[in-house]
């Protein structure tokens, strides 16, 4: 079967294996090597791709629900939006959101996404109680933090590297609106950015959206979004007709002009320099869900998303000449994302360190990925790293120096015979 | 609120269109042959939307077994929509006839069965809706699945009828007809991506469609205006393709 995730890039063939049961699932875990298991195929990168590919997605059973603690028991091919549809008219929102809800509960634990709130909650690891994983030998192994931790540290951010997530048990938390009291704060250079998210750190959700085309006393201008929910008891959540790309766009369609254009119109409509508005939870948390296969407008040959971060120290300095470098590129990046992160966690591979990430879209083309090398020397030299959910072409040698825990997970991997059974293209490029 | 009967309730689609009643605020009877089966589901929509599910065991082949199975619900059902759907093999189907009568009974011959006396009752209290779910395959018989074709335009036929009687007591016959569907049923087929639905789409399709009375249903949308076409080729023509 002909595969591919987000970016559209690459595109491979490759055997799909259904299950209806665990016996199931643990022949096809024994008959094969090279598995990867695949979920809704939106990363955006080849980490859920490969050889053999395990489909997750049709085991979307929600099991239980606690209301009182807010312990919610889902298999993992539930995706985030059919929690959101169920739950949030009841008064209950996802700890932890990536900034789109049409992934699936076993992606949000193998990719530890993270959200707008991490500077406050974390990781989506925090939320998970426990889950439930088929490993090498067929095993059904109970995992939480406490036991056994080396496994939840490998899960958790571990790219379905262990194993395969059968189901799980999360944590959601109490709202009493749809709504949230948005903040918009304008700024005019990189470090009036930085100091708005310092200024703005106690509200617990906050993301920038960057010019990425700004040039020298301009560059790192930004629309600074932050905010927490509204307190109005108004919950009907329902789930919105959305527009649709029907068709990949000429690749042309999108080019240096028309993503200026775009961010002059995007910067240019805000006036003042603070104002605040009310949006609701689609709006705010998942602004490109509202536009169907919105992976379409970079054209047939598709894009990837450049996600890095750096240590808060750095972040200034290694910012400011990344911002330099794409707008000297002159690649238009449509969309470019900032946010100051909290501590990291002990799981394994999880990308989110304390400091400042900044997530970049470009388009698959000539030249782009001499951009992403130049930008991984940056990185590297500024002792950052590069988030795998989005990556589709990062070096083995650039992957290591940003992952001081590489080696745990590999030998983990090793001693667990993880390391032949379950592999992607993405694992087998970076060696994990 | 009342009850929604769905009838063939392990099949994909008929999955989708229950969890899709059951997020609109209605209860659910599920009915299907072995029904313990679909414990887990149940309590997947009990979780999901806390609405009451109950199972209810049916064998549509057992025609004597229907009257019996419809006194037995307690609160009689709002509306029926019956998913039972059995491709079955036509190249057996050709020369093995036991396999053709078990498609165009599944099909048609139980389905047929079962609605009468839902009908009846629905009829007597003035209110109610059918839906059936038949396909495209009986808009024209072709030689990949003409057995089965063949069961669903004499369903088609059924549902148009069963309209034109009800339309006086105000009880409501929706055809429904899909086109391509990516379930366990398609498996294994390479089918053309842009017109093949998810079941979770056919689900939502059939629950606004019944919502306003829709009288047939071509789910996805462009089937209607690709069978259109279909229907046009002359029989001349016709005959020498393969499609």
């Amino acid at each position: 079967m002909s595969l591919m995730s987000w970016g559209m890039y690459p595109k491979i063939k490759s055997s799909v294996f259904s299950y209806d049961n665990e016996k199931v699932l643990k022949q096809i875990i024994e008959e094969h090597d090279e598995l990867i298991p695949y979920g809704n195929g939106r990363s955006y990168g080849d980490s859920a791709l490969g050889a053999n590919i395990v489909n997750v997605k049709p085991h979307d059973y929600f099991i239980d629900f606690n209301e009182k603690s807010g312990l919610l028991h889902v298999q993992a091919g539930v995706l985030l939006s059919e929690i959101l549809e169920s739950f949030v008219p009841r008064g209950w929102f996802l700890k932890v959101t990536p900034g789109t809800k049409f992934i699936t509960v076993g992606g949000a634990i193998a990719s530890d996404v993270h959200g707008k709130n991490h500077h406050v909650e974390g990781c989506f690891s925090e939320c998970v109680k426990e889950f439930t994983i088929m490993t090498t030998d067929g095993e059904v192994v109970t995992c939480s933090k406490e036991a056994p931790p080396e496994l939840f540290r490998a899960t958790c951010g571990g790219m379905g590297l262990t194993g395969v997530i059968l189901d799980a048990k999360i944590y959601l938390k109490k709202i009493n609106s749809k709504y949230i009291d948005q903040t918009t704060i304008k700024t005019n250079n990189l470090k009036e950015t930085f100091a708005a998210f310092e200024e703005y750190k106690a509200l617990p959700y906050s993301v920038a959206w960057i010019d990425c085309l700004a040039k020298s006393d301009e560059i790192g201008k930004c629309l600074l979004m932050a905010g927490d929910f509204k307190d109005d008891g108004k919950l009907d959540y329902k789930k919105k007709g959305k527009l649709s790309i029907p068709f990949n766009f000429p690749s042309f369609a999108l080019n240096n002009w028309s993503v200026r254009a775009f961010n002059w119109l995007y910067y240019g409509k805000v006036k003042e320099r603070v104002s605040k508005q009310k949006v609701d939870i689609d709006t705010f948390f998942y602004p490109l869900d509202a536009i169907g296969h919105w992976n379409r407008i970079y054209g047939k040959n598709g894009f990837t998303q450049y996600q890095f971060i750096l240590p808060k120290y750095a972040s200034y300095q290694g910012l400011e000449e990344i911002l330099k470098a794409i707008s000297d590129s002159g690649k238009g990046s449509f969309l470019a994302v900032l946010k100051l992160y909290g501590k990291a966690n002990e799981n394994y591979l999880s990308f989110p360190i304390e400091g400042y990430s900044l997530a970049l879209d470009f388009k698959i083309e000539k030249g782009l990925f001499e951009l992403l090398d130049r930008l991984d020397e940056i990185v590297v030299q500024y002792k950052g790293r590069i988030y795998l959910t989005k990556d589709v072409r990062v070096s083995k040698e650039t992957f290591e120096k940003g992952y001081p825990q590489i080696e745990i997970f590999r030998q983990y991997r090793k001693e667990n015979k993880m390391d032949t059974k379950f592999q992607s293209l993405q694992s087998k490029r970076v060696g994990i | 609120m009342s009850y929604v009967l769905i009838i063939g309730a392990k099949s994909d689609i008929a999955k989708a269109t229950a969890r899709e009643y059951a997020k609109h605020g209605y209860d659910l009877y599920l009915a299907a042959r072995n029904v313990s089966e679909l414990e887990e589901f149940v309590n997947d929509i009990t979780v999901r939307t806390q609405r009451t599910v109950k199972p209810v065991e049916l064998d549509i082949l057992n025609y004597e077994s229907h009257q019996s199975f419809y006194d037995q619900l307690g609160e009689k059902p709002l509306g029926v929509i019956s998913a039972i759907g059995y491709l079955g093999d036509q190249d057996k189907a050709q020369s093995d006839f036991s396999e053709a009568k078990l498609i165009m009974d599944s099909n048609y011959t139980g389905v047929v069965s079962l609605f009468n006396i839902i009908a009846d009752d629905f009829e007597k209290r003035r209110s109610g809706f059918i839906v059936g779910i038949s396909s495209v395959a009986g808009d024209r018989g072709r030689k990949s699945n003409y057995i089965y074709g063949s069961a669903k335009a004499a369903l088609t036929a059924y549902l148009s009828g069963l309209r034109n009687r009800l339309y006086d007591s105000r009880v409501h016959v929706m055809t429904v007809k899909p086109g391509f569907v990516a379930t366990k049923m398609t498996e294994g087929m390479e089918l053309p991506k842009k017109l093949t639905a998810q079941p979770e789409e056919v689900a939502e399709d059939i629950y606004k469609a019944q919502q306003k009375n829709k009288n047939v249903l071509y789910t996805k949308w462009m089937w209607h205006w690709v069978m259109l076409i279909i229907k046009a080729i002359p029989e001349w023509k016709f005959k020498g393709i393969s499609i």
